[in-house]
C-alpha cells in the first residue's frame, strides 16, 4: 500500500509560525506519511543557513501573546520588545521540553521530508541557493502542485 | 498489583513535549526486531491520544497503557 501524503506551504518566518509546519511534518513522517514542505516568502527564513534558531516573534499586532504583565500596544513597538518577546517564548518552550526549530528541521531532514525552496521568492528577496541549507530542492508552484494533487492533506501556513 | 509486562527496550520521554515523544518512539520502535516490546514513559498529557493514533497509523500494537500521577506508560509491540 502506498504511503499517505502531506504537503505544507510554509509562508511565515516568525518563531511561533515556524513550529506548526515542522511539528506536523516530523510527526507525519513518523506516522509513515510522505511529506513535502514548500518554503515561500518569509518561510524561507527557516531554511536559510544558520537561521533556524534565530527566528523572532513580536508582540506587536498579536494581542493574544501572553506577557508577564499587560503591555499597551504602543509599548510593543518600542526597541527591544521583539528581543524580549523572543527570549521569553524560547525560554517557555525550553522549560516545557519543546524541541527548537533547528532540531525539528534536522529531524525532518533525517526522516526524509522533502524540502522545496520557492525560487521565485528567493529571486525577489535576493536569496541565493548557497544561502539555503543543504538537501533542499528549488522549484516553483508546479513542483508543489505535483505533490499536492496526490496528497490527502495540503496545508497553507 | 498489575501484571508486569516484559519489555526489550526502554524510552524515557519524561519532560518532553509534542512531537518529541512520538518522534523518539518511532525511532526506538524502528530499532526493534519484530514482536519486541518498547516501554515508553511520558509526562505529556497529550501523549495518550497521540500514542494511540501513532500506533493505529503505523500498525504497531499498544499492549498496555498505564496512567497515574502525571505519568503515562506505554508498552508497544513492534508488529511490522
Amino acid at each position: 500500500m502506498a504511503n499517505k501524503k502531506l504537503t505544507i506551504i510554509a509562508s511565515k518566518g516568525a518563531l511561533d509560525m515556524a513550529y506548526p509546519p515542522l511539528i506536523l511534518a516530523t510527526t507525519a513522517a513518523a506516522m509513515d506519511v510522505d511529506v513535502t514542505i514548500f518554503f515561500t516568502f518569509y518561510g524561507l527564513e527557516i531554511i536559510k543557513k544558520g537561521n533556524a534558531d534565530n527566528l523572532k516573534v513580536s508582540p506587536l499586532g498579536n494581542p493574544a501573546m501572553p506577557m508577564p504583565i499587560p503591555i499597551p500596544t504602543f509599548i510593543s513597538s518600542m526597541p527591544g520588545m521583539e528581543v524580549m518577546a523572543t527570549a521569553m517564548m524560547k525560554s517557555m518552550f525550553q522549560k516545557h521540553g519543546v524541541a527548537t526549530i533547528g532540531q525539528l528541521l534536522a529531524l525532518a531532514q533525517e526522516a526524509g521530508v522533502k524540502l522545496i525552496a520557492c525560487q521565485m521568492t528567493m529571486d525577489v528577496m535576493g536569496v541565493k541557493q548557497s544561502d539555503i541549507i543543504d538537501g533542499v530542492q528549488f522549484g516553483g508552484a508546479a513542483a508543489w502542485l505535483d505533490e499536492a494533487v496526490d496528497s490527502q492533506i495540503n496545508l497553507f501556513i | 498489583m498489575s501484571e508486569e509486562i516484559k519489555f526489550d527496550q526502554y524510552l524515557d520521554a519524561k519532560g518532553m513535549s509534542c512531537p518529541l515523544p512520538i518522534l523518539k518512539t518511532k525511532k526506538a520502535v524502528d530499532a526493534l526486531a519484530k514482536d519486541q516490546v518498547l516501554k515508553v514513559e511520558s509526562t505529556d498529557a497529550g501523549s495518550k491520544n497521540d500514542m494511540t493514533s501513532w500506533a493505529k497509523r503505523t500498525g504497531n500494537e499498544i499492549v498496555k497503557t498505564e496512567e497515574g500521577s502525571g505519568l503515562y506508560t506505554f508498552y508497544i509491540r513492534k508488529t511490522v
